[in-house]
């Protein structure tokens, strides 16, 4: 009887691995497993699985579904590790499942306080995980930390006050031993910040705010108390290069969004990326994509990280492919900007100066008679991760083409808690997405953009008739996975955009793709409406 | 450009402004994201309140009105709203130019026979159904009561080419034997497309499609001279009656 429960006690424990630091440095290494929110610390979203080819992911069919107890859209990648796979269902509660039948183990539910008000849905875009504890920000700003095996609470920190506007969306990030977040909330007139607590105890270890106070550098880019209402959301997860020791976050737009009169200046760090040590928080560089945005060009996407030959060099480079609809690589050692390149239509620049500094195009402010900019208020792309192939050295996008918005300018005031934005741009295509579509390439199109990033070229271009808020996966076999708010799920040809298989999904498809392989058999897995499809193939 | 002026009394607030075409476009835009979950498209959705004819029960200037809407009705539904002073304004000089539009035909209908000439003379049931009766080849009216207002229902029946919306555009596929197809468009997506014509829902698959586009014309014949004026306006007031299906 001893011997028969100590081996049940080493079986139960063998399936719940410790997850280390050093194991999530190396992701790469077990690519039957999904540790992080983009695969690894470099955010490539690239699996090194390769059972499925394309010559026989035409064979791919359904292994079971999760269907969400909610009606949020389902924005959270899934983390998968040794066979366990974790999600959040919206708004906030933490699933187990088991990744081989979709068996539910345990939920862990919370329930955000009433005073919650993400201004784009009560949205969690997943985990983060280190040892056996899950790490989840919620839509009331406290990062919970749950034990892995078990679903039962561990700490939960209080970041920033939800009554102000204050929420975390994101998936958090681990560096060592902290876990790493950011806050939402650009839209209420928030004073933005990233912050960093002890994976232990959920005791703060430092805050970087995301708008300078008086004193620091770049204070004086906001005019007057503008900088204590300028927003500088964080709403997507950074990355993290070990060798260099820094990791990089995206900034959102300042705030009010669509009136930039009461912040006169470069408005820093909005829409920029910046470069900070994970250890004290402490700025080591940045570069901003849009000084000064009245279009709500928030510069929250996923930094990718990779390392190539640039004009003849290797270099660190920093790939980025922004909502303003420029694609840019840079030095991630030093933040000097190498290339920008547009990735769909783009009105509202002319170019770059020898800096990196875009060019304003002439008369392209919002107005009071209306101005319109391309790429629109969604942005060319926005949240949606991309996919570098380090095979193929393409870097692949989730595009809005040809969209376009006309800005209003209006009068604006703060009011703690209310939304501080100004006026609602005219949009071609819906900011929510409708049960049926209408729209027209005239008016907008979502596709996938394959980008040289030695060049800033496009390499091909996959059409869909709605637009898409799909992250995409690209495998060490050349197969690409991406969906679009139609509900089609589509296996590309990574090499050529050819497509090679398609599934009719039925809901917006809003999540990141990823694959996973449990007793040697590979998976996918996509979220569709409040739904998480896993395919395998045929067997 | 042209320029409502409104006159406004000399308070702080609104002192003799005058309001654009386009900060009444941006008046409305508020005006829907603000207002009209409670009020309705129309303004009159609560009972005993209705804003768009000119007259306000509680305040007799505009810079009254657009207090109301700042600070709220205390001891009513009516809450504060953080709007600045232009933004009020331009809400009320919104609900002031829906009051002056309308009067061509808005209120001289009789509902009942607006409702005898959809279904009889107007044969608007040819096409359009109302409360599941009808036709669906083109958009159903049940609540169109509710998302357009007087004068714009009369354009439409006066003009049906002058403003379609996006959601009603007649679209037209070509297959590749040559058969002409032409109906509502419903939805589309990488491989298909959903039309709505008189021989109801068709999907085609975009492969097996010669052309495809959208016709600018609508299909709605214009009752210019084919009703009379009274009739229109029992006709329109009819429409506006329509504003969805209550639940009891």
């Amino acid at each position: 009887m001893i011997r028969r429960t100590l081996l049940l006690v080493l079986i139960a424990g063998s399936m719940f691995a410790q997850v280390s630091f050093e194991r999530i440095l190396n992701a790469a290494k077990e690519p039957q497993n999904w540790l992080t929110y983009s695969g690894g610390v470099q955010s490539q979203r690239h699996t090194g699985l390769t059972q499925i080819t394309p010559d026989n992911v035409k064979n791919l069919e359904q292994q079971w579904v999760f269907q969400a107890r909610s009606l949020e859209k389902f924005e959270a990648t899934p983390l998968v590790v040794d066979g366990v796979m974790y999600t959040v269902q919206a708004p906030n509660d933490i699933v187990a499942l088991d990744a081989v039948s979709g068996r539910v183990y345990w939920v862990y539910a919370y329930i955000p306080s009433p005073a919650a008000r993400p201004c784009c849905g009560m949205i969690n875009r997943g985990l983060a995980i280190l040892g056996d504890t899950l790490f989840m920000g919620t839509v009331d700003a406290h990062l919970i930390a749950v034990n892995a095996k078990s679903g039962r609470p561990i700490w939960d920190a209080k970041v920033a006050n939800a009554e102000s506007g204050y929420a975390l969306t994101h998936a958090p990030l681990v560096v060592k031993d902290k876990v790493i977040v950011g806050t939402a909330g650009g839209e209420y007139g928030i004073r933005g910040f990233i912050a960093a607590y002890d994976v232990k105890t959920g005791k703060e270890a430092w805050r970087f705010y995301t708008i300078p106070g008086p004193g620091e550098p770049g204070n004086q880019t906001w005019a007057g108390d503008s900088w204590k209402t300028g927003g500088g959301s964080v709403w997507v997860t950074g990355s993290y290069d070990p060798e260099l020791n820094l990791t990089y976050w995206g900034i959102g737009n300042p705030g009010p969004d669509w009136n930039g009169d009461s912040r006169p200046g470069d408005n820093l760090y909005s829409d920029s990326v910046v470069a900070l040590d994970p250890d004290t928080g402490k700025l080591k560089w940045y570069y901003q994509f849009s000084p000064h945005d009245e279009f709500d060009y928030d510069s929250v996407q996923v930094p990718v990280l990779a390392e190539m030959q640039w004009k003849g060099s290797q270099r660190k480079v920093m790939m980025w492919a922004n909502r303003n609809g420029m694609f840019y690589v840079i030095d991630r050692t030093s933040g000097e900007f190498l290339q920008g390149k547009p990735f769909a239509k783009v009105n509202w620049l002319t170019g770059f100066d020898e800096k990196g500094r875009p060019m304003r195009a002439p008369g392209k402010t919002p107005s009071t008679e209306g101005t319109l900019i391309y790429p629109g208020n969604q942005g060319a792309t926005n949240w949606y991760s991309p996919s570098y192939s380090p095979r193929t050295g393409l870097f692949y996008i989730p595009t809005w083409e040809n969209t376009s918005s006309i800005y209003f300018k209006s009068p604006v005031e703060y009011v703690e808690g209310r939304q501080y934005t100004g006026t609602f741009p005219r949009m071609t295509v819906s900011f929510r997405g409708n049960i049926q579509n209408q729209i027209t390439e005239d008016e907008g199109y979502g596709a996938v953009h394959a980008m040289d990033p030695k060049t800033g070229e496009r390499k091909w271009e996959f059409k869909m008739a709605d637009v898409t808020e799909s992250g995409i996966l690209t495998t060490a076999t050349d197969v690409l996975f991406v969906g679009g708010r139609e509900g089609n799920f589509f296996a590309l040809n990574a090499r050529n955009g050819s497509m090679l298989w398609k599934a009719a999904l039925g809901g917006i498809i809003a999540n990141g793709t990823i694959s996973y392989s449990v007793n040697g058999r590979q998976y996918i897995a996509v979220a569709a409406g409040n739904s998480l499809f896993t395919f395998a193939l045929r067997q | 450009m042209k320029v409502w002026t409104f006159a406004l009394s000399a308070g702080v607030l609104l002192a003799q402004h005058s309001f654009t075409r386009a900060d009444i476009e941006d008046g409305s835009r508020l005006y829907s994201n603000t207002c009209a979950a409670c009020h309705g498209a129309n303004g009159d959705r609560v009972s005993g309140v209705d804003l768009m004819h000119g007259r306000f029960r509680r305040a007799a200037t505009d810079d009254g009105v657009a207090a109301i809407i700042q600070k709220g009705i205390p001891g009513t539904a009516m809450p504060p709203h953080a709007l600045t002073d232009f933004q009020a304004g331009s809400i009320v000089a919104y609900l002031r130019s829906v009051a002056a539009e309308a009067g061509s035909v808005s209120g001289t209908g009789d509902v009942a026979r607006g409702k005898a000439i959809f279904e009889g003379k107007g044969a608007c049931q040819t096409c359009h159904s109302v409360r599941n009766s009808g036709s669906l080849v083109g958009p159903d009216l049940t609540d169109i009561g509710a998302i357009r207002r007087a004068p714009q229902l009369e354009r439409s029946l006066l003009d049906p080419d002058g403003e379609i919306l996006a959601q009603n555009r007649t679209y037209r596929v070509v297959t590749r034997e040559g058969t002409v197809i032409t109906g509502r468009l419903l939805n589309h997506d990488v491989f298909t497309i959903q039309l709505m014509d008189a021989q109801g829902p068709r999907s085609f698959q975009k492969a097996n499609l010669k052309e495809s586009g959208f016709v600018e014309k609508s299909p709605m014949p214009s009752y210019q001279g084919k009703l009379s004026a009274q009739e229109l306006a029992d006709l329109v007031s009819y429409l506006v009656s329509l504003k969805g299906i209550q639940t009891q």
